[in-house]
């Protein structure tokens, strides 16, 4: 494995009794990468990250953090790693500052910069105004944020966060994503989720499991280029007969939809400027132009039941 | 490290009405047993001006006081240790000390400490009950001082042996009741000896009582000093393994 790399797991194993639930994941993440931890339920996604955050001990393989294996000296690696879990280990009876402080405590910050590292990793989960209220009394985002910023206080080089978008409403998750990217780009983040939009828009690279198991993995240029299918529908107000459309360059396969509507299939360049040409000139009254994109879904759930998805030809571009 | 956690826990304690109550109603409770036996005493005292060499007021008064304080304590310390780690444990709040950069053994030490500082505090307050004597008669100094220490090592002893059973569990209720039946059973094991025959010295050793007994009453004996220190260390560190073995599973 990389010798440079900020997170190395290597052949990593987890039972619980007899069930399976982490089998020889190997993986490795590199200084500012935002890394996207992607299963379905159960795949073993919190599993392998309490294993990485020392909070489980691994049944076979090793962790090094930035260097330190997470056994063998525990306090060195832990140093560098910010954790939230699934559930934000918040004391509900503290207010804000105090349980931040706690937790500079805990992560040994110096005593002179602790009043520093509260205020800025408060800016940084927007807790500023919130600073000395009851967490009891926060809503659900808030005390997501300040799951956040107990994970970041300590100014580590990776932070893991394990799903930390569950229960949100859509306007606190995109707050929660713009606050990932803020991350990411001073440090190294794992980020676990179930949602393949959230892996899109905050992650650099994507790696899905299942069963324990490592089943793909590429950097997310690849996975959207995977998600757009090479067809756009069209719709028109005077439908032309399907041959007139067959005609227009670059287009390879006319499919009707309903009266007005068509699928157009193409190869690699998209005939959308010449179709918009020719609706004119013929007045067909085109209305509607959209790109089809294979839904989300449906490519996880082609990724994630698909025995055979290409881990080896994906690895060598992530 | 240490302390932040045992500050920690001592905040949170107090935050809560729990500790307050459980103040309160010791203070009540023995307060009206202390009237009681200073009452006793009263009526005792023109008999005992007879005797020769007789007991005390330390001896009379507060020596039975804390007697009945340590049967009152067992039944409440588990209320007071089962949280310990069996809240942190419901709450999941126990990955925030796992994953931060500390030793399991600071983190039980940690809220060993908390637990001691209550009990500091706690036995503290009782003692200022016969401290209000010295307004009114002269106390055996020698015999206090034997008896605060014996309160403090005794109650620590079944903080120690609480956190252990609070480890256990992520269920307060189960913590505190197997706290109490634990500490019922090492107080009551000596009644083996009186039935029985072989065993019985080890039977007496093993009784929380006795020691107990004998430092209330001035003895202070190493053997009884190394009992409560033993007691104490093998349940910070079954505990301290107990924490291991759950990431284990």
């Amino acid at each position: 494995m990389d010798s440079t790399a900020l997170v190395a797991v290597e052949n990593l194993s987890r039972y619980y009794q007899k069930n399976c639930a982490i089998d020889q994941l190997s993986f490795s993440l590199q200084a500012g990468e935002v890394l996207g931890f992607l299963g379905p339920n159960g795949a073993g996604k919190s599993t392998t990250m309490q294993v990485i955050t020392g909070n489980l001990a691994p049944s076979e393989g090793r962790v090094i953090i930035n260097g330190f294996d997470i056994i063998e000296s525990p306090r060195q690696a832990k140093q560098h790693i910010g954790y939230l879990p699934e559930h934000p280990p918040i004391y509900r009876e503290a207010t804000v500052d105090e349980y931040l402080k706690y937790c500079a405590k805990l992560r040994r910050v110096e005593h002179g910069s602790i009043a520093n590292a509260m205020e800025e990793s408060k800016s940084h989960c927007g807790l500023n105004e919130v600073g000395h209220r009851l967490i009891a009394n926060l809503s659900k985002g808030y005390q997501q944020r300040v799951g956040i910023a107990q994970a970041i206080i300590h100014n580590p080089a990776v932070v893991i966060l394990d799903e930390p978008t569950v229960g949100l409403d859509p306007i606190q998750i995109r707050e929660i994503r713009s606050l990932i990217k803020t991350l990411g780009a001073e440090r190294s983040v794992i980020l676990s989720t179930h949602i393949l939009s959230e892996v899109q828009a905050s992650c650099d690279r994507v790696l899905i499991i299942r069963e324990g198991k490592l089943i793909y993995s590429a950097s997310i240029e690849t996975l959207k280029n995977y998600r757009n299918k090479h067809s756009i529908t069209a719709a028109f107000n005077n439908p032309p007969p399907i041959e007139q459309l067959e005609a227009i360059g670059l287009i390879e396969q006319v499919e009707s939809i309903d009266n007005n509507r068509f699928r157009l299939s193409f190869n690699s360049d998209s005939p959308a400027e010449s179709l918009v040409q020719v609706s004119v000139e013929k007045k067909w009254g085109l209305f509607e132009l959209v790109p089809d994109h294979a839904s989300l879904e449906d490519l996880f759930i082609e990724l994630t039941q698909d025995e055979n998805a290409g881990v080896d030809s994906a690895e060598a571009e992530g | 490290m240490i302390f932040t956690i045992a500050r920690r826990e001592i905040i949170t304690m107090f935050l809560s009405p729990l500790a307050w109550v459980i103040l309160g109603v010791i203070q009540v409770v023995l307060g009206f047993m202390f009237l009681s036996l200073l009452d006793n005493y009263a009526i005792l005292q023109p008999q005992l001006m007879r005797l020769e060499n007789t007991p005390g007021v330390t001896d009379i008064v507060v020596a039975p006081l804390f007697q009945l304080a340590a049967i009152i304590l067992l039944m409440i310390m588990p209320l007071i240790t089962m949280r310990t780690f069996a809240e942190e444990k419901r709450n999941k709040t126990l990955t925030l000390l796992i994953s931060s950069p500390l030793s399991m053994t600071e983190i039980v030490l940690g809220k060993f400490l908390g637990l001691f500082l209550f009990v500091f505090f706690l036995v503290s307050l009782l003692m200022l009950m016969p401290l209000s004597l010295y307004m009114g008669t002269a106390l055996d100094t020698g015999k206090l001082v034997s008896i605060y220490l014996s309160m403090l090592l005794l109650l620590s002893s079944f903080a120690a042996i609480g956190l252990y059973l609070s480890s256990l569990t992520d269920n307060q209720t189960i913590a505190a009741v197997s706290t109490f039946g634990a500490l019922l059973m090492l107080w009551i094991i000596d009644w083996v000896g009186e039935t029985a025959g072989g065993g019985q010295n080890v039977a007496a050793y093993l009784s929380i009582l006795r020691h107990h007994q004998s430092m209330l009453e001035g003895v202070f004996n190493f053997s009884d000093l190394a009992y409560y220190l033993i007691l104490i260390t093998t349940f910070l560190v079954l505990t301290i393994r107990q924490l291991d073995r759950d990431r284990l599973l």
